[in-house]
């Protein structure tokens, strides 16, 4: 028999495997939850035992994005027959759609909110980390240190003090204040990835840059951010996801203009009943933009996740 | 192509001196070595001409105009870095052409100069490869191209072969020597290590703790060291140093060791205290006869050459002799030294000036 210390043997083989789908399996389980209650009926979210096969609907999706309003089987019946398809899911229920919900909004606030900060932490991020590491800034240790002790206490602790901030700025519930608030918060975490990732870049890449003729500037542009692509990559996720979930400040700050989706959807169970299928249909959009993106940048950020330890 | 002349140059970080006021001067289309051991301030130095590091005071003159505050792009120099740098997302061609397209030169006129550059340094097959697998030589050979294409008035490196492994080394270093000899531009090399200096170099300046210690050409350097530290810093083995105490006047041929008079090239200067006698392994020789006395404790064999290493009452000394001659080891023997080629070295370590090396010695 032979043994090898770097090839796992099949016992091993077959461990890990167990393991990771075991762990898949408890991960995945709310996810596939949520994903079926955004397409079964109201009663059969609720039914006990919960029902793993149902008929799918899309009743949860047309609540999510519609109001509606009871009317009267009469008045019901001489508005004549339904124009659409959503029309006639809520018909069943002796209702009539008067207009679409504020979930589009919320969506788009979320949007607005989530991707302006991590632009804006990322772009503020890399300089800040590119100077931290290439330039003699003084009291350079300290001023990291600070900008990482922002990150000891749960940005929650201090959320009296920035809503009576935000009520004198006028920037409760603006789009502006979220950004600048996530920025703030994400701003300590992309500034020391990102210093980790441009330190590891060598100096001399620039100063070959510097000798061929480049300004400071076009050497950073043009030989330091395609090699920090990886770095600023998975920064950009880290710092997405935190301000897309985002929700004790978002619940505190907003509640109109700029309120984000994640406060704003389970409002959706009060109007109308207890309506888990449109709740769960309006996570489930939720997540398709965190996912795609992460999907997107999933290279990089398994690569960016990984840097240093498999430097050769 | 340049002649460089560094005036007084000096670079402090912080507190830490790195280069204390060194001065010396490469001429147009010399093959210029620094060398020193660690930490010396090659490097530093290197960039300071470069203009990646700004001196702290002193002129740095490149063909006549001051540059010691001007930026590194306007030096009109190329620098190759020990670990290259070449950039990796880039491949050969562009990593090559990269300088060219800073100056704004047209694209036709680059790819011809690029194609010009890989045959010379024949790397034409891999212009296209990214720069990520190449061996260690072509990566190598890479950067002196990209230092090469834009034809600058001189070429700074630093330990350029310090990265490739130790047979590769030669084959490289004769390799760009070469290239130095079709080319004719300036060149200054960084190096740690004596003998790639003393056989690449046209000149030699010698660095230890930020001071030049000595500057010339390698062989006034090997047989007329200015101090201990460069008698014992070139040459495999070192000069050996036979301490004494005792005094010689100006114009003295002979110093008096252990009650044996000892002819030497006639003194220019006067010194007394403890001394030092510096004669290099090779002007040793056994000699039955002579009143310097030695016991034989080793002998190496080296080939057509052997190092024997002789116990004497002013320390051990090696000798190089023909490996044909027969030597027991614990004998006692004599040990002739070949009085033209001997330095005295004042008790500071500073070579005494004589007749022999004040040629070599007198313009530093
Ligand atoms: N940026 C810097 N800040 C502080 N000290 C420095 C800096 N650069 C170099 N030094 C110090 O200056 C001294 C000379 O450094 P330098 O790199 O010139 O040495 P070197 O002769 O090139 O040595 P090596 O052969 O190891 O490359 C060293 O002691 C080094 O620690
Ligand atoms: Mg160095």
């Amino acid at each position: 028999m032979s043994f090898s210390i770097t090839d796992p043997s099949r016992r091993q083989k077959w461990i890990a495997g167990i393991l990771v789908v075991t762990y898949a399996i408890v991960t995945l389980l709310p996810l596939v939850w949520i994903i079926a209650t955004g397409f079964k009926t109201p009663p059969d979210s609720i039914a006990y035992p919960p029902k793993v096969f149902f008929s799918p609907s899309l009743e949860g999706y047309v609540n999510l994005f519609t109001s509606r309003s009871r009317v009267t089987p009469e008045d019901l019946a001489a508005l004549g027959p339904p124009a659409t398809w959503y029309d006639a899911i809520v018909r069943q229920y002796d209702m009539v759609i008067t207009g679409p919900s504020r979930y589009g909004e919320r969506f788009l606030n979320s949007v607005i909110i989530g991707f302006g900060s991590t632009f804006l932490s990322v772009f503020l991020g890399t300089i800040a980390a590119y100077a931290f590491s290439r330039f003699k800034v003084p009291l350079k240790d300290d001023l990291l240190f600070f900008i990482l002790s922002t990150r000891m206490m749960p940005p929650i602790a201090v959320a009296i003090p920035i809503f009576l901030m935000y009520r004198q700025l006028g920037l409760n519930d603006t789009h502006l204040g979220m950004i600048l608030l996530y920025t703030a918060v994400n701003l300590s975490l992309s500034v020391w990835l990102l210093k980790g990732f441009i330190d590891e870049i060598p100096i001399e890449y620039e100063e070959a840059a510097l000798i061929d003729g480049y300004t400071r500037f076009q050497a950073f542009y043009k030989v330091v951010l395609p090699q920090a692509a990886t770095g600023i990559a998975s920064t950009a996720i880290f710092c997405l996801i935190f301000a897309w979930n985002e929700y004790a400040f978002a619940v505190l700050l907003t509640s109109g203009d700029a309120q984000t989706a994640p406060p704003f959807i389970p409002t959706i169970i009060g109007t109308g009943g207890k309506d888990w299928p449109a709740v769960a249909a309006g996570a489930t959009l939720f997540l398709v933009p965190i996912m795609v993106f992460t999907i997107l940048l999933r290279k990089h950020l398994l690569r960016g996740i990984t840097f240093g330890a498999v430097r050769k | 192509m340049a002649q460089i002349v560094i005036k007084n140059i000096r670079k402090e970080f912080g507190s830490f001196t790195a280069v204390q006021s060194s001065s010396f001067t490469i001429e147009d289309g010399e093959f210029f070595m620094l060398l020193g051991p660690s930490g010396c301030g090659k490097t530093t130095t290197l960039r300071m001409i470069a203009g990646l590091e700004l001196p702290t005071s002193g002129e740095i003159f490149i063909n006549g105009q001051e540059v010691s505050q001007k930026p590194a792009s306007q030096r009109d120099i190329a620098f190759v870095f020990q670990m290259f740098a070449l950039y990796p997302h880039m491949n050969v061609r562009k990593n090559i052409s990269y300088p060219l397209v800073s100056q704004g030169m047209p694209k036709a006129q680059v790819k011809a100069k690029v194609e010009e550059v890989a045959q010379i340094l024949g790397i034409t097959s891999l212009l296209d490869r990214p720069v990520g697998g190449l061996s260690g030589g072509d990566r190598q050979r890479v950067a002196l191209g990209r230092a090469i294409v834009r034809n600058p008035a001189c070429f700074l490196m630093d330990e350029p072969l310090g990265a490739l492994d130790a047979e590769f080394r030669e084959h490289m270093a004769e390799e760009l020597r070469a290239l130095h000899d079709r080319m004719g531009a300036t060149t200054v090399y960084v190096t740690h290590d004596q003998l790639e200096a003393m056989q690449m170099g046209d000149k030699i300046v010698v660095m230890n703790h930020g001071v030049v210690e000595q500057f010339g050409r390698p062989q006034d350097i090997y047989d007329w060291p200015a101090t201990t530290f460069v008698a014992n810093f070139i040459g495999s083995p070192p000069m050996n140093f036979l301490r004494f105490d005792g005094s010689v006047a100006a114009g003295a041929t002979a110093v008096a060791l252990s009650g044996h008079s000892l002819a030497i090239p006639q003194t220019v200067e006067a010194a007394s205290g403890a001394l030092i006698l510096g004669v290099r392994p090779e002007n040793v020789h056994l000699d039955d006869t002579a009143a310097l006395r030695g016991r034989i404790l080793a002998a190496e064999y080296l080939g057509t050459t052997q190092i024997v290493t002789l116990d004497t009452a002013h320390g051990q000394v090696k000798a190089r002799i023909g490996s044909d001659t027969v030597v027991r080891i614990g004998d006692q023997t004599g040990l002739r030294l070949d009085p033209r080629a001997i330095t005295l070295f004042a008790p500071q370590g500073r070579a005494l000036l004589s007749v022999a090396n004040q040629r070599v010695l007198a313009h530093g």
